[in-house]
């Protein structure tokens, strides 16, 4: 099967652009590859990029914010960047909530809201003498 | 683009601009698999985008055929989904009509209130795309299929 | 079972559109079109000038100048000949549209182009009197081809003029309404988006599509959006600004309500928003005050400032 998304790691991050329109197996698969790799780097945070997706359905939604749930069971944050805004308003209007999942402008937004989350829980965290 | 024009067409005794535009589009697409959602979303797009709807209308009228015929993959072996125009005063219209003659919906009126769902969203799903349309009828018969059809005007 | 919003089907969307004006009856006809047309293009000079002075007579076309109105006469003579001697409204059709683009803006009036082409058609068919009306059996001939197509060419001149007239009106309102709500960057990152008077469906789709687009293209994380010039809203608009509320997060933005009327309180409440989902805050300067917060702003008068500079 073709391969439709790329995962990338970025410090300790990794950044996954979906990059065609994906069919539902390949969410699957995509969730599948995220949820084992985002253990194995050690890694914090999950950028998912969509701004190549013209439609999310409730499939759709609802197998992100199970990855999201998953991603964060494994110990790393997941954020959504780049839902276009057409795609955004049709959310909303069909009444699909990611429950809770984060999401950003872009991939750059992104990164920078990760950032300053692991900033903050660093600084809350106290050093280990 | 004489279809988009506000006239009603039994109004126009003369009217050879509205005579040289295309005659109402049908296009039916068969609904077999996973991949079909996919060019059946598209076709509802390029006519969305073919009559003025704006960028959010056309996606939403994607998002609307893959809800109805992703349901069709799911529960009903495959179906069809009509895609046509309907002419009003002032905008115009997409109806999607998805068929399928699978086991049909046994808990309708649960189903329509929305959360409900019997392996993965069809209840979030279908109350969404209810809520949206402007036009909206479900026909259904246990053991023998189910009709939606879903009106979306462009104003 | 079955369950219905609506009917489905508009009673308009089965109609097919006409492909053609009504073409001739039958070759005879066509036969006595071409002569009737023959003779009226020998005597247009004659004619337009005739027809001219029926108009002045009238007072029609009084915003164009004399010669504009003469031209306009000459162009609309020809198409009209051409389309009597076809059967076809193409030339006319366009004709027409185009006319319409020239004159409703200046405000010639509908009644001044219907009468203008009805003037056309007596004007025309006294000449095919003076011609043909020694014989009675040719005069009725001529008269029974003329008539038809005459009365059709007058009915799509209208007709195409209202609609342009309607297309017009159409393009200026949609024009009025991206005018009145503003888009406003008052500072990096943040939105200002004032709304003033009535939301109806259509304004709030396009107010929905404004803001989303704008907060992708200036990178806003924050927008206010104050309604204190909203008196009320109906259900569906203030469930369509929930969603654009809901839409805006998708897109990375926070959206701060001001200036909620107690009406609209009232319907938000109504339609069951879910509070957690939407920051309100009293007026537009508290909202800009948190909007500053939520990006780790502070706003503080000058002279404060300088104080704290001066104490460090």
């Amino acid at each position: 099967m073709q391969k439709k998304t790329t995962i990338l790691q970025l410090r300790n991050y990794l950044v996954a652009t979906v990059q065609t329109t994906l069919v539902d197996q390949d969410f699957i698969t995509l969730r599948d590859r995220l949820v084992s790799q985002v253990g194995n780097s050690r890694c914090t945070g999950v950028v998912l990029d969509v701004s190549e997706l013209d439609v999310l359905d409730s499939f759709c939604v609802r197998t992100l914010s199970d990855m999201a749930r998953m991603i964060r069971l494994r110990g790393a944050d997941m954020l959504i960047v780049g839902i276009q805004p057409g795609v955004a308003f049709s959310m909303a209007q069909l009444g699909l909530d990611l429950d809770g999942v984060p999401t950003a402008l872009d991939l750059d937004e992104g990164l920078a809201y990760l950032d300053s989350k692991s900033r903050r829980s660093s600084g809350r965290i106290p050093a280990w003498h | 683009m004489a279809l988009k024009d506000s006239m009603r067409p039994s109004e126009l005794p003369g009217d050879n601009r509205a005579g040289t535009a295309e005659s109402p589009v049908t296009q039916r697409i068969r609904i077999d698999a996973i991949p079909d959602i996919v060019t059946a979303r598209q076709h509802g797009r390029e006519l969305a985008d073919r009559y003025g709807f704006s960028e959010t209308q056309a996606t939403l009228i994607a998002t609307v055929i893959s809800e109805l015929s992703r349901n069709m993959v799911l529960y009903a072996q495959g179906g069809t989904i009509s895609l046509r125009m309907a002419h009003g005063n002032p905008s115009v219209g997409v109806v999607i009509r998805a068929e399928d003659h699978g086991p049909g919906i046994p808990n309708l009126d649960r189903v329509m209130m929305g959360g409900y769902s019997t392996s993965g969203g069809l209840g979030l799903g279908l109350c969404g795309v209810r809520r949206i349309a402007d036009e909206f009828r479900i026909d259904t018969q246990e053991g023998k299929g189910t009709t939606i059809t879903v009106t979306k005007w462009s104003e | 079972m079955s369950t219905s919003n609506e009917k489905f089907d508009s009673p308009l969307s089965d109609l097919e559109l006409p492909t053609a004006i009504e073409p001739p009856a039958d070759r005879a006809s066509t036969a006595i079109l071409r002569e009737i047309v023959a003779h009226l293009r020998q005597r247009r000079a004659q004619l337009l000038e005739a027809w001219a002075s029926r108009i002045s007579e009238a007072g029609f076309l009084t915003a164009m100048s004399a010669e504009e109105v003469l031209e306009e006469c000459g162009a609309m003579y020809d198409n009209y000949l051409a389309a009597v001697e076809t059967g076809s409204s193409k030339s006319l059709d366009s004709y027409a549209h185009e006319l319409s683009e020239r004159t409703v803006t200046r405000g010639v009036g509908t009644h001044e182009v219907v009468g203008t082409v009805l003037l056309l058609r007596d004007v025309l068919a006294k000449s095919l009197y003076a011609e043909y009306g020694q014989n009675q059996d040719n005069l009725t001939r001529v008269l029974g081809a003329y008539g038809p197509a005459a009365s059709r060419i007058a009915t799509m001149v209208a007709v195409g003029f209202v609609r342009e007239h309607e297309h017009i009106i159409r393009q200026q309102q949609e024009a009025m309404r991206k005018l009145s709500t503003p888009v406003l960057t008052i500072h990096e990152r943040l939105l200002i988006l004032p709304i003033i008077g009535i939301l109806d469906p259509q304004r709030a789709r396009q107010l929905t599509e404004q803001l989303l687009e704008a907060i992708r293209s200036n990178r806003a994380k924050v927008v206010v959006m104050d309604l204190t010039g909203v008196a009320t809203m109906d259900a569906p608009v203030a469930n369509n600004l929930v969603q654009t509320v809901g839409a805006a997060r998708l897109l990375g933005a926070e959206v701060i309500i001001t200036g909620v009327s107690p009406e609209l309180a009232r319907t938000l409440v109504t339609i069951g928003v879910d509070l957690e989902k939407l920051a309100t805050v009293g007026d537009l300067r508290g909202g800009i005050e948190r909007a500053a917060r939520l990006l780790g702003y502070k706003v503080v008068p000058i002279d404060e400032t300088t104080t704290d500079t001066a104490t460090e």
